[in-house]
């Protein structure tokens, strides 16, 4: 589903956010990246969404190579993806409805539908009575479920969550992995970072760890409990 | 299509939720444009009254005072079958001797002539209005027989011609001008526009937007603005028009006669609210194809 080859990620300036990374990552799996502030998982994501390109190596994506796609194409792979950002990249200026309606409004879905599909996923997150406020009324935890909420409702088969718990107490923490582990058992690829790995300690999945931009453990298939580095 | 929909209710609502820079914009665009198109509807109606007034242009065909009543009939079959001419009018030198004493009161020196001094005559009704080919017709009728002299009142004709032309030119100088300084507003406010939707256009890039559908309802916010600017130009053209042609009025009566201002034909006010809008989805163009380029995602 995702592969990693050789990938070496340098930004303007000289800065190295990933070095000679590699790895494999099967459809339906639950990866965690793990590291500190500055390791390089927001890159690796990054990379994943052709956010940012490679220097060096190849990321593979559905069997396609997202470093070297044209900018033409880069929207039909992000409409594959959901995207859950660290900043929310909420907009303000609408309602939680339409927040969550524009996924689907800029993939021209049909209106009727796209009314269900924006209501069954605020069910899902639990912010259904709230779709006529603003975001900027919602709590940090509401944000971050609001976020989960739009990054899903296109029904993506790969869901990359950047820090989502990051600025939540344990309470939130636990509910939104929780939403993430739902997303797990139906069958979608989920990528999340994390430097917080008390989130990880009750839930068995593989991890993937980044040290200054390179790959400490990179687990090959779901790790057994127990045998986990942190 | 429901979604087109709601992206052009976006635009408007924007464009209404801030009513002063919008209704500014579109009170500018119209000024602009109603300068050259209220211009050139005044040139239409210069065009009318000079028509009204000069009537159709005509050809004099003097003829050999030696002309005997067979050649003048054979003229007048020729000048029946000519497919340029609408008309042609014989005046008789006896006729025309009585009309120069009463048109000009000049009774006592015509009557002290000892012969009509003036020759036969035909005036001829051309059927076509331009120039060139009242000239080309002047030259034909002049090689005709017994036709000593063809006069066209040419020095009227490109007078006018050349008054109207430079009125033409003036107006398409101003047009141009206005245009270009009509797509510079479209191309700033959509400049600003997209500087304070750089969140949105960001996120919707991050979320599998295509340029077209980011691009989109700026440049429906750029037609919808120069349509409103054009409308607004129609206005103000039209109530000019009104409040001159109710002036008009009063002058009209004192030389006894009847004019009034048309205002633009139908046909004219669909291609001024059409250009007005293109010029809008321009602006708007070229600002979306300079502007939109900068923001990339990080």
């Amino acid at each position: 589903m995702i592969r990693f080859n050789q990938v070496n990620k340098r930004y303007p300036g000289g800065y190295q956010a990933l070095k000679n990374v590699s790895f494999e990552i099967a459809k339906g799996e639950m990866v965690f990246i793990t590291g500190h502030s500055g390791a390089g998982k927001s890159t690796l994501l990054k990379l994943i969404a052709a956010i940012e390109r490679p220097n060096l190596g190849s990321v593979i994506v559905n069997n396609q190579n997202v470093g070297v796609l044209k900018d033409r194409a880069l929207p039909y792979l992000r409409r594959n993806l959901g995207i859950i950002f660290q900043d929310h990249k909420l907009l303000f200026d609408r309602n939680v409805f339409d927040n969550v309606m524009l996924p689907l409004q800029i993939c021209g879905f049909e209106y009727r539908e796209s009314h269900k599909r924006v209501r069954a996923a605020l069910d899902k997150v639990g912010l259904l009575k709230r779709e006529k406020s603003n975001p900027i009324a919602l709590s940090g935890g509401e944000q971050q479920r609001l976020c989960i909420a739009r990054a899903i409702v296109n029904r993506p088969t790969i869901l990359l969550a950047d820090e989502p718990t990051g600025n939540l107490d344990a309470e939130y923490a636990h509910e939104i992995m929780a939403i993430f582990d739902s997303f797990h058992q139906v069958g979608v690829t989920l990528l999340i970072s994390t430097h917080d790995e008390s989130v990880l300690q009750d839930t068995e999945v593989r991890v993937i760890s980044l040290r200054q931009g390179e790959l400490q453990t990179a687990s090959p298939t779901a790790t057994p409990a127990g045998s986990r580095l942190a | 299509m429901r979604h087109t929909l709601a992206q052009i209710a976006g635009v408007l609502q924007r464009m209404f939720s801030s009513k002063l820079a919008g209704s500014l914009n579109i009170l500018v665009t119209g000024i602009a444009l109603s300068l050259p198109a209220g211009m050139y509807a005044m040139l239409q109606n210069a065009q009318g009254l000079v028509a009204q007034l000069s009537g159709s242009p005509q050809i004099s065909l003097f003829l050999n005072l030696e002309a005997k009543t067979d050649d003048i009939d054979e003229l007048r079959k020729l000048l029946a079958q000519n497919q340029a001419i609408s008309r042609a009018e014989f005046v008789t030198r006896d006729h025309a001797l009585e009309q120069l004493k009463v048109s000009t009161g000049l009774s006592d020196v015509v009557g002290g002539l000892k012969q009509n001094p003036l020759p036969d005559a035909f005036i001829v009704y051309p059927r076509q209005g331009d120039v060139q080919a009242l000239e080309g017709l002047r030259n034909e009728l002049a090689k005709l027989p017994v036709v000593e002299l063809a006069q066209l009142d040419t020095a009227w004709a490109y007078k006018l011609e050349a008054l109207l032309n430079f009125g033409r030119v003036a107006v398409l100088i101003l047009a141009g001008l206005l245009s270009i300084a009509l797509i510079a507003i479209t191309f700033n406010t959509i400049r600003l526009q997209i500087l304070t939707q750089r969140d949105e256009i960001e996120v919707a890039r991050l979320i599998g937007a295509t340029n077209g559908f980011i691009r989109r309802p700026f440049l429906y916010f750029g037609a919808i603005q120069g349509l409103l600017g054009g409308i607004m130009a129609w206005l103000i053209i039209s109530m000019s028009m009104l409040l001159l042609n109710w002036q008009l009025e009063a002058l009209a009566q004192l030389y006894a006669s009847q004019f009034s201002l048309h205002l633009l034909s139908l046909e004219d006010s669909l291609t001024l609210l059409l250009f007005s809008m293109y010029l809008g989805w321009l602006g708007a163009w070229l600002s979306v194809a300079r502007h939109l380029s900068q923001i990339e995602p990080r």
